[in-house]
C-alpha cells in the first residue's frame, strides 16, 4: 500500500527523495497483471470515491463496494427487484410500520467477526447517529434521500429504531410505512460493515476542511463487509483497487481469485486495454462503438433502461412557464423520437413520465406528447406568446449515461423549439461549474438533465426530483407544487403494494396530463463490455454487477 | 552579490504570497465549484444551503483565506473533493508527484541529450542531416501535442501492439517502490524485468512530451553552435592545426551550451503544461492529470496547491537563472 | 506552451525592411513555403462561404445518423468527406473551420500584441517603479505555465463561448509581448539615434513614439506570426480538455480536433483531416515567422 509513502523533492535538478514505505495488508493471493492469471481486471471510467458503502453514492465506487459489501436484502439478478441478501426472509408488520428480518447464520466479516443481529443493529444506529457534519447530503447522500433526518434533528427521520431479538432476528422500526422498504435495503448504501473493524478505524471521523471532507481511515483502508472479496489494497499512483477473494464466503465463493479495478477515465483509452488485452472488461462504451467492438470478438452485454432524460422547465426567470399551455406547447414540439433514433443506442425508448417504463407505476395508457409542432403553435398562440423568448441550458465538460453529449441533444432540440417559433438563447455551462449551482438556483428556465434509480420503486425517481416544493424546478410555483408533493408522501406511505403503484400510476398520468412540471423523453439503456472469454457476469438495470459469478472460459 | 540574491528571493516570495491569494479569490469567485461535484444532479437548494454553512463557507472570503493560510502554515493544504475524494491534497501530491517527476526528467533528458547531439551534427555537418532535422523540429512545433499522443497510441499500442496504450507500471506487487519512480526502483531492486516494464510504459509518453524541448533545444544548439564556429578562437585552433575533435569538445560545446542550458531549465516549466495533455492522453496518473481531473470536479484544493507548485517551480528556476546571468555577467540590469 | 524569449538581445536588427531585405527573404525556401501556406490559408478563410459546398451548421445527413449502428455518415454524392457525428457535412465544415481558425488566431494574437506592447511600453518608458510594477506583474502571470493559466482563465468565464476562447488566448500571450516590447524599448533606449535625438531636445513623446516605438517593433513583429501558430494549437489544446468554443455551429479546427477524440478508434478521419489542416497552417506560420526572425536579426545571419 501506497499511502505512507512519500516522496520529497528538491527542485533545480537536485532530487532528494526520502521514503518511508510500508508494504502492509494482505499479501495478494491472486493479484497478477490480469492476463493468463485468474484475476478479473475491470477498466473503470473513474476512481472510487471511497470504500464506505454508507458515504458514497457514485457508481464507481458502488461497483467496488458491491463486491465487498452486502446488505440485508440484494437484488435479484439482472433485475431491480429485492432478493434475500444477508436476511433470508422477511415479514412486515400490519400497520407496515415494523419489519422483522431473519438473518442468515453462520456468516462473519472479513476480519473474523460474526455477522448478527447485533452488527445489524450497530450499522442502522452508526447511519441513525452521523455527527453532525456529516449529515448533509453530500456525505450521507443515501440516507438523506431515503430516510430523511437524524438522530435529534428537526427533520423527521423514517427511522425510529432497531431491536435485535435473538442472534439471527432483527426487528426495524420506522416512524410510518414506507414504499422503499424493503427494497432500499438491497442497495449499497445500506451494506453490513463489520462494527469492530469500524470502532477500530474512527468509521464516523468524518471532518470538514475548506471546501471539502476528510475522511476516516476505515473507509479509505480498511472497509470490511461480508462479500466474496476481500479489500487488498488501493494504490493511487496507479489508480488500482485490488481485492482477493475472500474463501471463508458464506455462499459459493467466487471461481476467481480476484479483481482489480483500474482507472481509466477515457473512453477510448478504455477501449485500447481492452483490444491491448490488458484489461478484461470495461464499462460504459459509447453506443458507437457497440457494433465494432461486437465485430472484434468482444461481448457486448446491455441493461435494461434505468434512466430517465428530461428536458426541465423552471418558471422563476420566466414567468410565462407557469402557463400550463406553454408547457405543453414545448412538450408537444420536441421530437422524441428523433432522439431516441439519432442520439440512443438501440433498446431506448420515448418515455411519457419520470419513471422508466420497467418501474411500477409506469401508466402505459399514457399518451403523453408526441412530436406534434401544429398543436405547439396553436397552443403558444392560445397562450398568447407566440414569440416566446427563452434560454436553453446545456452543460459542458460531461457526458452522461442517460445522455452522451449534451451538446448534440441541445442542437436538435433548439431546431425543434425554433422551429414551432420559439426564440432560443443559447446558454452552455461547465457541469460542475455553474450549470448544477444555476440549475439549482432556479436560473435556468429550461434545461437538459436526467436521473438515474437506484432501485425499482417510482418513489426512487419521483420522491428525489418532486418530493418537497422549492425543488429544483420550483413546482411550488405551478399551483399544483404542494399537491404533488402531499399525493407522493400519500402513495410512498401506502402499506399495501397493490394500492400504492394504482396510486402511482395516478400520479404519473396527472404528472403528464394535468400538471407537467417538466418533460421526460427518454429513457436508455447502457453496457458493459466484457473479453470475449469472461463468463457469468449478469448486467443489472443499477450497474454495479457482482463479479463473483464470473469465470473465464476458452 | 549576496544582497542581490536575497532580493531577488524576498521578491519571490513576496509573488509567491499574492499569488496565493489571487488564487484563492479568483477560484472561489467562479460559478459552481466543488459542492457542485459533491452534491450531483438531484441536488436540491437547502441540501447546499446546509452543506455551505457546515462547512463555513458562508464566512466572508478573508476569513476563510486566513483559515486556509492558517492551514497552509501547518502543511495542511486541504482535502481533495475531486482527484481523490476525502484524502489530503499533501497525500495526493506525493502519491502522483513521483509519475511526473520521472515524465518530465525522461522527456528533459531525452530532449537535451538528442537535442544537443542532433544540433551539434547539424552545424557542423550541414546537408540532408541538417535540413532534414531542421523540418523535424519546425514540424513538431506545429502538431498539436495531444494529436501526437493520440497517433503514437494508435499506431504503437493499439496497431502494432507493442508498447502498452496507457497507464504507468504497477510495480508494488513485485518490487518494494520507496521512491515512486519506477525506473530508478527497479535499478534499486536489480529488477531487470521490471526496469524493462517500466520503460514500456514511459516510452510513448516520453516521445510525445519531448518534441517540443527537442526542437528548442536542438534549434538553439545548432543556431548556437554555428554562431561559435564562426568564432575567430575557434579559426585560431583550427589554423593551429589543433585535431577536429579537441576543437569540437574544448572550444565549440562549452561556449555554445550556457544559452543551452539556460532554455533547458526554462523548459522544464514547459514541460509541466505539456504534462497535462500528454498526461491526459495516456492516462499516466501524474500531477499533469490530476490538473485536468481537478479543473472538471472543480477540486479547488488541488487545483489551488498544483498552480502553486507550477509558480514555485518557475520562481527558483528563473531566480537560479538570474542568479547564473549576474555571475557571469556583472552588468545584467535586474529591475 | 510559448517558450519566454529569452533575454533581450543587445543587438537587435535596427531593421528597415528595404528591398535588400526583401530579397533576402525570398531567396530562403522556407519563406516561401510558409508564405504560400499562409496565402492559401487565409484566401480560404475569406472565401469560405462560397467554396464551402453546404451549410457548415446545418444537419443535412441528421436522417442517416444511428448513434450506435451508423454513428457518422460516411462518404456520399454531394459530401466527399461524409458528414460529422450530427450529420453536417464534413468538407463545408473543413472549409469554414478555416474562417474561424483564423479569425481566432488573429483576433487572440492581436489581443495579446496589444496588451502586451501597452505593458511593455509602460515599463520601458518609464523606468523604476512603475517598470517594477508592471514586470512584477508580468511575472507573476509567467510564473503560471501559459496552458495552465489558459485553463484557469477559460474556467473563469460563466458563459463559455468564441470569445471567451479568444480573450482567454490573448492574456495568456500578454506577458510574452510585454517582457519582449520592454526588452526591446531598452536597447533603443541605449541607442545612437536616440541618444542624438534626446541631445538634440526633442521631445520625451517623440522620442518614444517616433524614434523609439517603430524601431523597437521589429522583434515583436516576428513574434506575433510565431503567436498566431501558437493560438492555433493552444485553442486546439483548450478545445481538447473541453474548455473551448461549445458552439458547434461555427466550426474552428480545434474545436473539430479536440470533438473527435472520443471517435478516434472507430473514425480517426474525424480527427486526421482538422489535425493536418492545423499543422499545415502552424507549419506556414512557423516557417514565415522563423525566417522573418533570421532575416531581420543579423546576428544569426551567416
Amino acid at each position: 500500500m501506497k499511502f505512507k509513502k512519500t516522496g520529497v523533492i528538491a527542485v533545480a535538478g537536485v532530487m532528494l527523495l526520502t521514503s518511508c514505505s510500508s508494504e502492509s495488508g494482505t499479501p495478494a493471493k491472486g493479484t497478477g497483471d490480469g492476463s493468463g492469471s485468474k484475476v478479473l481486471v475491470f477498466g473503470a471510467a473513474g476512481a472510487p470515491s471511497l470504500f464506505d458503502p454508507f458515504y458514497t453514492s457514485d457508481g464507481e465506487s458502488a461497483r467496488v463496494n458491491n463486491q465487498m459489501f452486502e446488505g440485508l436484502l440484494s437484488l435479484k439478478p439482472g433485475t431491480a427487484d429485492p432478493a434475500p441478501g444477508l436476511a433470508v426472509s422477511w415479514e412486515q408488520s400490519k400497520d407496515g410500520k415494523q419489519w422483522t428480518f431473519q438473518l442468515r447464520e453462520g456468516v462473519s466479516f472479513h476480519d473474523g467477526t460474526a455477522f448478527d443481529a447485533a452488527a445489524v443493529c450497530a450499522n442502522f444506529e452508526r447511519w441513525y447517529r452521523q455527527p453532525k457534519i456529516a449529515r448533509t447530503s453530500a456525505v450521507s447522500h443515501t440516507w438523506v434521500n431515503d430516510f430523511g433526518g437524524f438522530e435529534g434533528d428537526k427533520t423527521p427521520s423514517l427511522y425510529a429504531g432497531c431491536e435485535a431479538q435473538d442472534k439471527s432476528k432483527v426487528v426495524l422500526r420506522l416512524t410510518n410505512p414506507s414504499s422503499k422498504f424493503p427494497t432500499i435495503l438491497a442497495h449499497g448504501t445500506y451494506a453490513m460493515s463489520s462494527p469492530a473493524a469500524m470502532e477500530k478505524y474512527n468509521a464516523n471521523g468524518v471532518e470538514a476542511k475548506g471546501e471539502g471532507f476528510a475522511f476516516p481511515e476505515y473507509g479509505r483502508l480498511h472497509p470490511t463487509g461480508t462479500g466474496p472479496f476481500a479489500f487488498v489494497s488501493y494504490d493511487d499512483s496507479t489508480g488500482t483497487v485490488k481485492l482477493a477473494r475472500n474463501d471463508k464466503y458464506w455462499g459459493e465463493a467466487p471461481k476467481i481469485t480476484g479483481v482489480e479495478f483500474r482507472t481509466i477515465p477515457d473512453e477510448t483509452a478504455r477501449r485500447q486495454e481492452l483490444e491491448a488485452g490488458t484489461i478484461h472488461a470495461y464499462d460504459l462504451p459509447a453506443p458507437r462503438d457497440w457494433q465494432s467492438l461486437k465485430d472484434q470478438g468482444f461481448q457486448v452485454v446491455t441493461r435494461p433502461p434505468f434512466n430517465v432524460m428530461y428536458l426541465g422547465l423552471n418558471a422563476t426567470t420566466v414567468p410565462e412557464l407557469k402557463d400550463l399551455r406553454v408547457r405543453q406547447a414545448i412538450a408537444w414540439a420536441i421530437n422524441k423520437q428523433q432522439i431516441v433514433d439519432t442520439l440512443l443506442p438501440e433498446g431506448s425508448e420515448t418515455v411519457t413520465q419520470f419513471v422508466p417504463r420497467s418501474v411500477e407505476g409506469y401508466d402505459t395508457a399514457v399518451e403523453g406528447y408526441p412530436y406534434n409542432p401544429d398543436k405547439a403553435r396553436a397552443l403558444l398562440a392560445e397562450a398568447g406568446v407566440p414569440n416566446l423568448k427563452i434560454q436553453l441550458w446545456y452543460p459542458t465538460e460531461v457526458t452522461r449515461p442517460y445522455m452522451p453529449e449534451p451538446k448534440r441533444f441541445f442542437d436538435l432540440i433548439k431546431a425543434d423549439l425554433e422551429a414551432v417559433g420559439i426564440q432560443i438563447e443559447p446558454v452552455a455551462k461547465p457541469w460542475a461549474g455553474g450549470y448544477l449551482s444555476g440549475r439549482e438556483a432556479g436560473e435556468a428556465p429550461v434545461y437538459l438533465l436526467g436521473t438515474t434509480g437506484h432501485y425499482n420503486s417510482a418513489q426512487n425517481f419521483l420522491g428525489i426530483l418532486f418530493g418537497a416544493t422549492d425543488n429544483a424546478f420550483d413546482t411550488g410555483l405551478l399551483g399544483f407544487g404542494q399537491e404533488l408533493v402531499d399525493d407522493l408522501k400519500e402513495a410512498d406511505s401506502e402499506p399495501d403494494p397493490q394500492k400504492r403503484v394504482g396510486m402511482y400510476l395516478e400520479i404519473n398520468r396527472k404528472m403528464s396530463e394535468d400538471w407537467l412540471p417538466s418533460i421526460p423523453i427518454a429513457s436508455s439503456p447502457s453496457a458493459l463490455v466484457l473479453h470475449g472469454s469472461v463468463r457469468g457476469i449478469v448486467t443489472s438495470p443499477v450497474g454495479g454487477e457482482p463479479l463473483a459469478t464470473a469465470t473465464f472460459g476458452e | 552579490m549576496f544582497r542581490f540574491i536575497l532580493r531577488r528571493t524576498l521578491q519571490a516570495v513576496v509573488t509567491f504570497v499574492a499569488l496565493t491569494a489571487i488564487l484563492f479569490a479568483w477560484l472561489r469567485s467562479l460559478p459552481g465549484g466543488p459542492l457542485d461535484a459533491l452534491l450531483g444532479e438531484n441536488a436540491s437548494p437547502q441540501d447546499r444551503a446546509k452543506l455551505v454553512e457546515s462547512l463555513g463557507l458562508d464566512a466572508p472570503l478573508w476569513t476563510q483565506y486566513l483559515r486556509y493560510l492558517g492551514r497552509f502554515w501547518t502543511g495542511d493544504l486541504g482535502v481533495s473533493t475531486g482527484v481523490w475524494r476525502g484524502a489530503p491534497v499533501t497525500e495526493v501530491l506525493l502519491t502522483r508527484a513521483p509519475a511526473t517527476i520521472e515524465l518530465a526528467l525522461c522527456a528533459l533528458v531525452v530532449g537535451a541529450v538528442l537535442g544537443v547531439a542532433a544540433g551539434y551534427w547539424a552545424a557542423t555537418r550541414r546537408g540532408v542531416f541538417d535540413v532534414a532535422f531542421l523540418g523535424f523540429s519546425v514540424l513538431g512545433l506545429a502538431v498539436p501535442v495531444f494529436f501526437t499522443g493520440f497517433v503514437l497510441k494508435y499506431v504503437f499500442a493499439v496497431r502494432a501492439g507493442w508498447l502498452p496504450p496507457s497507464g504507468r507500471a504497477d510495480l508494488s506487487g513485485s518490487i518494494p517502490t520507496p521512491t515512486g519512480l519506477t525506473l530508478l526502483d527497479s535499478l534499486l531492486a536489480g529488477s531487470g524485468a521490471a526496469f524493462v516494464e517500466s520503460l514500456r510504459y514511459l516510452t510513448l509518453p516520453t516521445i510525445a512530451l519531448t518534441i517540443i524541448p527537442f526542437a528548442v533545444i536542438f534549434r538553439l544548439t545548432r543556431a548556437s553552435v554555428a554562431e561559435t564556429l564562426q568564432q575567430d578562437f575557434v579559426r585560431t585552433a583550427n589554423s593551429k592545426g589543433l585535431r577536429n575533435p579537441t576543437v569540437a569538445g574544448r572550444h565549440v560545446l562549452r561556449n555554445s551550451l550556457l544559452p543551452v542550458i539556460t532554455v533547458i531549465g526554462l523548459q522544464a516549466g514547459g514541460l509541466f503544461a505539456g504534462a497535462v495533455l500528454t498526461e491526459t492522453v495516456f492516462n499516466y496518473r501524474g500531477l499533469g492529470q490530476s490538473m485536468a481531473l481537478a479543473f472538471s470536479t472543480r477540486d479547488y484544493a488541488v487545483l489551488q496547491a498544483l498552480i502553486m507548485i507550477a509558480a514555485v517551480l518557475y520562481l527558483v528556476i528563473n531566480i537560479v537563472v538570474d542568479i547564473a546571468y549576474a555571475l557571469c555577467d556583472p552588468r545584467v540590469r535586474t529591475p | 506552451m510559448t517558450t519566454a524569449p529569452a533575454v533581450p538581445r543587445r543587438r537587435t536588427a535596427t531593421a528597415r525592411p528595404g528591398a535588400q531585405t526583401l530579397r533576402r527573404l525570398l531567396r530562403q525556401p522556407a519563406f516561401l513555403i510558409g508564405s504560400v501556406i499562409t496565402f492559401v490559408f487565409v484566401l480560404v478563410a475569406i472565401a469560405a462561404p462560397v467554396l464551402a459546398p453546404h451549410d457548415p451548421a446545418a444537419p443535412l445527413l441528421l436522417d442517416q445518423v444511428r448513434a450506435q449502428s451508423n454513428p457518422v455518415p460516411l462518404p456520399q454524392e454531394g459530401f466527399p468527406l461524409g458528414g460529422d457525428p450530427a450529420g453536417r457535412d464534413l468538407l463545408s465544415r473543413l472549409v469554414a473551420g478555416a474562417q474561424q481558425t483564423l479569425v481566432v488566431g488573429v483576433m487572440a494574437t492581436l489581443g495579446g500584441f496589444v496588451g502586451g506592447i501597452a505593458l511593455g511600453l509602460v515599463a520601458g518608458v518609464f523606468a523604476g517603479k512603475v517598470d517594477m510594477l508592471v514586470m512584477r506583474a508580468v511575472d507573476v502571470m509567467l510564473a503560471i505555465p501559459s496552458l495552465l493559466m489558459a485553463f484557469s482563465i477559460a474556467a473563469l468565464f460563466a458563459h463559455p463561448s468564441e470569445w471567451t476562447l479568444i480573450l482567454t488566448i490573448a492574456i495568456v500571450q500578454v506577458p510574452v509581448f510585454a517582457r519582449l516590447m520592454r526588452g526591446s524599448m531598452l536597447v533603443q533606449r541605449d541607442t545612437d539615434h536616440v541618444l542624438a535625438a534626446r541631445a538634440l531636445g526633442v521631445k520625451p513623446g517623440a522620442i518614444v513614439f517616433r524614434h523609439m516605438v517603430p524601431n523597437a517593433l521589429g522583434p515583436v513583429i516576428v513574434q506575433a506570426t510565431l503567436s498566431l501558430a501558437v493560438s492555433i494549437l493552444d485553442a486546439a489544446a483548450l478545445s481538447f480538455l473541453g474548455l473551448g468554443n461549445p458552439d458547434d455551429g461555427r466550426p474552428e479546427w480545434g474545436q473539430m480536433l479536440g470533438g473527435a477524440q472520443q471517435y478516434f478508434n472507430s473514425f480517426p478521419h474525424l480527427a486526421i483531416y482538422p489535425a493536418l489542416c492545423i499543422i499545415v497552417v502552424a507549419l506556414g506560420f512557423t516557417l514565415m515567422g522563423e525566417s522573418l526572425r533570421e532575416t531581420l536579426d543579423p546576428r544569426t545571419r551567416r
